[in-house]
């Protein structure tokens, strides 16, 4: 499980992370939902070890991140695993490159070992006969494939994924919502997706976190999101403006 | 940004740049990458320039002999002063300095942008993620590379000056071949081989710290890919003219 306790960022004067406190459950795909510029991405990148909070802890299994050792920390950040926005493949390494990368860099694997378990994380993300291709020569959607193919390239606990819909088509947006379900499940990992697709809550969302200007206004499962919308006039307003 | 905040990140910078990298195999090939990329991809534009600035240099010091400066009589001249000229100034200005100016457009502006692209492109928090120590990874092999590429450049373009030189005595006839070498070897000491290597790996670890400082910090997009390349060409002219007075005053 990861747990955010009085969490507070600042941009110089800006107070971008107001005292958060949250809980990502572990094996089911945790949605942080909330409006652009609402903190989300700063939450992700503060979970992740990318932006130092100025306050508060980032617990995962209960080890503070920011309390560990750098060793620890470096060890840690091997069990996560992260799709970005812009997915950030390597742009001068082809897509089976991209996805060896993690295994090379991290594994004591054998080429032909590093190569089968490549093709399995590419066969897992449906794309085939893209070894070769570089990132400029693939689609956005494949892009992202290949992201999730690098990100669960070695066995990660956590997997991470900002915005992962943002500039595909609606029916890429689901097959990629579909494939981040499935290895969710597959590989038992606790998925963390930031998005402001409310379609994405209703297919996949278990646990969902409501985050609005920069605070936590609701937790809960998707079950209880009708529930809340009736005495949460913020969320409400979110769920029917994106429908 | 004061200059003592720029200094103070630039240096813990470096304490990130000198950790064991992760793993050495590809550490290794990307350093052999980045060698040639620096190296092979410069030769051409090192030996045009230093060729044509070895027989300029001949031209332009003969012509200066050859005409009346008032002082004494051009006849009083003696042409070999044109090699000796030509052989002292290509191993102690010419070779290194103008090399690594024209390197730090070439080279430090190439590493710049795509050290920058690497970080608006989210490609650097990516190795952030993995675990990977960001700085090291992408910094050390272009250091390292630089400061075992640039001085065999910088030796390849002395070479080229003179030879240029010579070049221009044969074709134009202002001297005899061994009038020019004459000159050369009359001004050579083999503390200015010394003054040449020291400014080589001097010049070339800024060319690529700065470089690899400069597009690391990025922030924003394209245009600021393009500017972090022209800021760190700027500040390695400007650092490698100040070393440059530095080491010649304290080693001639």
């Amino acid at each position: 499980m990861i747990q955010l306790v009085e969490l507070n960022k600042y941009f110089e004067e800006k107070h971008v992370l107001k005292n958060i406190n949250a809980s990502f459950l572990p094996g089911v795909a945790n949605l942080v939902i909330g409006a652009s510029g609402g903190g989300k991405s700063v939450m992700v990148k503060t979970m992740v070890g990318l932006e130092k909070p100025s306050s508060g802890q980032v617990l995962f299994e209960g080890q503070d991140y920011y309390n560990l050792e750098y060793e620890q920390q470096q060890k840690l950040r091997r069990e996560i695993g992260m799709l970005f926005q812009g997915t950030a493949l390597f742009d001068s390494l082809t897509v089976e490159q991209n996805v060896e990368f993690p295994l090379l860099m991290f594994s004591n694997m054998s080429k032909e070992e590093r190569q089968e378990r490549v093709n399995l994380c590419l066969s897992r993300v449906n794309l085939v006969n893209a070894n070769k291709k570089t990132p400029a020569e693939i689609s956005g959607g494949m892009k992202k494939r290949v992201g999730i193919a690098r990100a669960i390239a070695l066995n990660i606990k956590y997997l991470f994924c900002d915005e992962p819909n943002s500039g595909l088509d609606p029916l890429t947006s689901r097959v990629i919502d579909d494939l981040l379900h499935d290895i969710t499940k597959e590989f038992g990992i606790t998925t963390i997706i930031n998005s402001h697709d409310m379609k994405t809550v209703k297919d996949i969302g278990e646990h969902i976190v409501f985050v609005h200007q920069g605070q936590k206004w609701w937790e809960g499962s998707k079950e209880d999101l009708s529930e809340a919308q009736k005495s949460n006039p913020e969320l409400d307003a979110f769920v029917k403006a994106s429908f | 940004m004061n200059v003592f905040t720029e200094v103070g990140r630039y240096i813990l910078f470096m304490r990130y740049v000198f950790k064991r990298p992760e793993r050495g195999r590809v550490f290794w090939s990307m350093l052999v990458r980045e060698m040639n990329l620096m190296g092979v991809d410069s030769l051409v534009v090192v030996i045009l320039i230093a060729t044509i600035t070895g027989a300029v240099t001949t031209v332009q010091t003969a012509s200066q002999l050859a005409s009346d400066s008032g002082i004494l009589p051009p006849s009083l001249f003696p042409m070999a002063i044109v090699g000796s000229v030509v052989g002292s100034s290509s191993v102690l200005e010419l070779a290194p300095t103008i090399t690594c100016l024209v390197l730090a457009g070439k080279i430090g502006a190439n590493i710049a942008s795509e050290i920058g692209n690497m970080r608006v492109s989210e490609q650097i928090d990516a190795y952030e993620v993995m675990g990977i120590n960001s700085i090291g990874f992408v910094s050390l092999p272009k250091i390292l590379g630089g400061i075992i590429v640039i001085p065999c450049l910088i030796i390849i373009s002395n070479f080229l000056l003179i030879f240029g030189g010579l070049l221009a005595a044969k074709l134009t006839g202002i001297m005899t071949l061994d009038e020019y070498v004459t000159g050369l070897r009359s001004s050579f000491l083999p503390l200015y081989a010394k003054v040449l290597m020291v400014k080589g790996v001097v010049f070339s670890f800024i060319i690529s710290s700065l470089a690899c400082f400069q597009g690391y910090y990025t922030q924003g997009g394209a245009l600021e890919v393009g500017e972090a390349g022209t800021s760190a060409v700027t500040k390695i002219c400007v650092l490698i003219l100040l070393f440059d007075l530095i080491i010649a005053k304290l080693l001639l």
